[in-house]
C-alpha cells in the first residue's frame, strides 16, 4: 500500500528526521512534569513553532507532539479521558505545518512507551497495551498523520502490542527501540535480536531502528547492528546530540552541530535512511546535518574505531551482538544446576 | 536436563543447597527458594544466616551480572520476585529474633518527573540486599522528603530522576538539607539515566549510582562507613 512515507522515501536516498520535543518544548517554557501533550490544546502556538523550527531546518518528515500521549502516561496528569482529544489535536497542528511548508512534509504521530512493565513481570497485560496504543493511533489518525511512529520501547512485548494496534487503526507505522543499557535495550534486547523480531511480524513497520539510548557513537553501532543482520526494511537512525552535562543548574547535552553532521553523515554510511536526532537536538544541529547530508558524499561503511573517532567512545564494551554474547555469559552460570525451569 | 530435575532439595547438604538456592534465584525460582528457606528454618538456621548468607549472596551474583550487562530488568525482576518469597517467610522472623538490620532507606523519584522503572528496580535490588526500604512513589517534593526522612528515620536517602529537567532538583533537596543543617543525617545516592557522577558530585550527593547493583554496593559500603565512624566516634 502506498503512502506519504514510502513515496517519499522511493524518490530518495535519505530522508531528514527531526530533533528534540521535549528539550525545545522545555526552552519554551515548558515545566518539568507538566504533560508536554496539553500543549496541543493549550498552547497551540507553541506547538506549531516546534513543528515550523524543524521544517524549516529541512526535516524531511517530524514527530507530532503526543509521545506520552497513551492512557497510562496520561493518566498521571489526571488526563487518561483525552487520548484522542489529544493525540488528535497534535496531529492536525502537524498537519497544517506540513501542507503549508511548499514541499512534501511526512506528519508522524509519536507514540512513546506505556511506561509499565509488561506481564508476566509487571502488570500491564498484552490485550491493554494492545487497546492503549490503539486508541492513541485512532486519535493520530484521525488528526491526520501520514504514518504512526513508535519509539523509545525497551520490551519487545511492548513493541509487538504497538504493531498490532497500528494494525487495528489501519495504519502504516514505523517503531524504534531505545539502546540505553550495555548496547541493548533495558529489558536485553540486542540489535540483532530486535531485526529478527522486527522481520517476523504480521503486521511490519516500514521502517525500524534506533532512537534516544546513550549517544550518537553507541547508535550507530546499534544501527551496524541491523545492518549485518540483513535488514530488509530501511534504518531509522534518531540520536540524542550526544551525553547531558550539567553546568550552574541547567542541563545541556554536549553534542555540537558540527558532531550531529559528522553523525548524520556516518548514520547514512552505516545504512541508514532514515535519520535524524533526539534529545538535546535543537534546529541548529539539524541544519548543519541537512547540509552535510546534501554536500558531503557518500563513503564505505565505517568501522567502530571510525565511529569513536568521529564521535567519541561506546558506553560499553560490547552490545550483545559479538559472538555468543547473547549465551555465554548466562550459561557458564547455570550449567549443569539449573533445574525445573525447562520442565 | 532430565537427571537435573530429579534433585530434592531436602536431600541436599547444607552447603550444597546453598549453593542450589544461589541458582534457583538466578533462575527466579520462587517456589523453590520457598521450600529452601523453610528447609534452612528446619534445620536449625537462624533467620539472619538464611537471609544473609544464602538470600542476600545469591541476590549479590544477579546484581553483579546486571551491572557487568549479563543480565537484563525482565531476569532481575523475577530473581527479585523469588527473594521476596524467601523474605515473606524470613521477615516475622528476623523481627522476632532482634536480627539485625542492614539499613533502611527513603527512596522517591523527585519532583516533576514521573518515571519509576529505575526507582523501583533500585526498591527491589536494595530489599533484595537485606535493607528496609520506604518507597515514595513518583513526583516528590522536598517537603515529601523531608516528612518521610523525619518519620522514618532512615540511614539512606535515594533520589531518581530520569528527565535532564527534573535532575537539578535532586539539588534542592540536598540545599535544603544543608540549609537544615540534616544533610549529615544522611547518606544521600542519586541516580537515573542521564545521571552521571560529576553531576551527582557537582549537587553534594555521597554517590551517583549507575544502576541498581551499584546502588546496593554503594549503600552497603556507605552504611558501613557509618557503622564504624559511629563504633570510632
Amino acid at each position: 500500500m502506498s503512502n506519504a512515507f514510502t513515496e517519499l522515501l522511493a524518490q530518495r536516498d535519505w530522508l531528514l528526521a527531526d530533533g528534540a520535543t521535549g528539550t525545545n518544548l522545555f526552552n519554551m517554557g515548558l515545566a518539568s512534569g507538566d504533560a508536554p501533550e496539553l500543549w496541543n490544546v493549550d498552547a497551540q502556538d507553541k506547538i506549531l513553532t516546534l513543528y515550523r523550527n524543524a521544517v524549516e531546518a529541512g526535516s524531511d518528515l517530524f514527530l507530532t507532539n503526543t509521545f506520552g500521549g497513551n492512557a497510562s502516561r496520561l493518566k498521571l496528569h489526571d488526563a487518561q479521558s483525552r487520548v484522542h482529544e489529544l493525540n488528535k489535536a497534535g496531529a492536525e497542528l502537524g498537519r497544517e505545518i506540513a501542507d503549508k511548508s511548499g514541499r512534501r512534509v511526512i506528519v508522524a504521530g509519536s507514540v512513546g512507551p506505556t511506561g509499565d512493565i509488561m506481564a508476566p513481570m509487571g502488570s500491564l497485560t498484552h490485550e491493554l497495551a494492545v487497546e492503549m496504543f490503539h486508541e492513541q493511533a485512532e486519535g493520530l489518525k484521525a488528526g491526520g498523520a501520514d504514518v504512526l511512529w513508535v519509539e523509545t520501547i525497551s520490551a519487545p512485548e511492548e513493541y509487538k502490542a504497538a504493531a498490532e494496534a497500528a494494525a487495528l487503526a489501519g495504519m502504516p507505522w514505523c517503531g524504534t527501540m531505545s539502546f540505553d543499557t550495555a548496547g541493548r535495550t533495558m529489558m536485553g534486547v540486542t540489535s540483532a535480536a530486535m531485526s529478527q523480531m522486527v522481520h517476523k511480524l504480521k503486521h511490519k513497520p516500514l521502517a525500524f531502528g534506533a532512537n534516544c539510548g546513550v549517544g550518537a557513537s553507541d547508535l550507530l553501532r546499534t544501527v551496524l547492528g541491523f545492518v549485518e543482520a540483513d535488514s530488509e526494511l530501511p534504518i531509522i537512525a534518531k540520536g540524542n546530540a550526544g551525553i547531558p552535562k550539567y553546568h550552574d543548574g541547567h542541563i545541556h547535552y554536549d553534542g555540537t552541530p558540527a558532531l550531529m553532521a559528522d553523525y548524520a553523515v556516518l548514520a547514512r554510511d552505516c545504512g541508514a535512511r532514515i535519520i535524524g536526532g533526539c534529545c538535546g537536538t535543537m534546529p541548529n544541529h539539524l541544519r548543519a546535518m541537512r547540509e552535510a547530508l546534501e554536500t558531503r558524499a557518500p563513503g564505505p561503511r565505517p568501522s567502530l574505531e571510525a565511529i569513536t573517532q568521529a564521535l567519541g567512545g561506546f558506553s560499553s564494551a560490547v552490545d550483545g551482538t559479538e559472538e555468543g554474547g547473547d549465551t555465554t555469559a548466562r550459561a557458564a552460570r547455570t550449567s549443569g544446576r539449573r533445574r525445573r525451569s525447562d520442565a | 536436563m532430565s537427571e537435573e530435575d530429579d534433585i530434592i532439595l531436602a536431600d541436599l547438604s547444607d552447603e550444597e543447597l546453598v549453593e542450589q538456592m544461589m541458582d534457583d534465584l538466578y533462575d527466579g525460582l520462587k517456589e523453590e527458594i520457598e521450600e529452601s528457606v523453610n528447609i534452612l528454618l528446619e534445620r536449625g538456621w537462624t533467620p539472619y544466616d538464611i537471609l544473609t548468607k544464602a538470600l542476600v549472596a545469591g541476590m549479590t551474583i544477579v546484581g553483579h551480572d546486571f551491572r557487568d550487562g549479563i543480565l537484563f530488568v525482565p531476569e532481575v525482576l523475577l530473581a527479585a520476585n523469588a527473594m521476596k518469597g524467601g523474605m515473606f517467610i524470613l521477615k516475622p522472623l528476623l523481627v522476632e529474633t532482634g536480627a539485625p538490620r542492614m539499613g533502611k532507606m527513603v527512596i522517591g523519584t523527585v519532583k516533576g518527573d514521573i518515571h519509576d522503572i529505575g526507582k523501583n528496580l533500585v526498591a527491589m535490588m536494595m530489599e533484595g540486599a537485606g535493607f528496609e526500604v520506604v518507597d515514595l512513589g513518583i513526583n516528590n517534593s522536598v517537603e515529601s522528603y523531608l516528612d518521610a526522612l523525619e518519620k522514618e528515620q532512615p540511614d539512606i536517602l535515594g533520589m531518581s530522576a530520569l528527565l535532564t529537567t527534573t535532575m537539578p532538583y535532586m539539588k534542592v533537596v540536598i540545599d535544603t538539607l544543608i540549609a537544615q543543617k540534616k544533610r549529615d543525617d544522611y547518606i544521600v545516592l542519586v541516580g537515573g539515566a542521564p545521571l552521571n557522577e560529576e553531576f551527582g558530585r557537582a549537587i553534594g550527593a555521597d554517590a551517583y549510582c549507575r544502576d541498581a547493583a551499584v546502588a546496593v554496593e554503594t549503600a552497603k559500603e556507605f552504611v558501613q562507613r557509618k557503622h564504624n565512624q559511629m563504633a570510632a566516634g
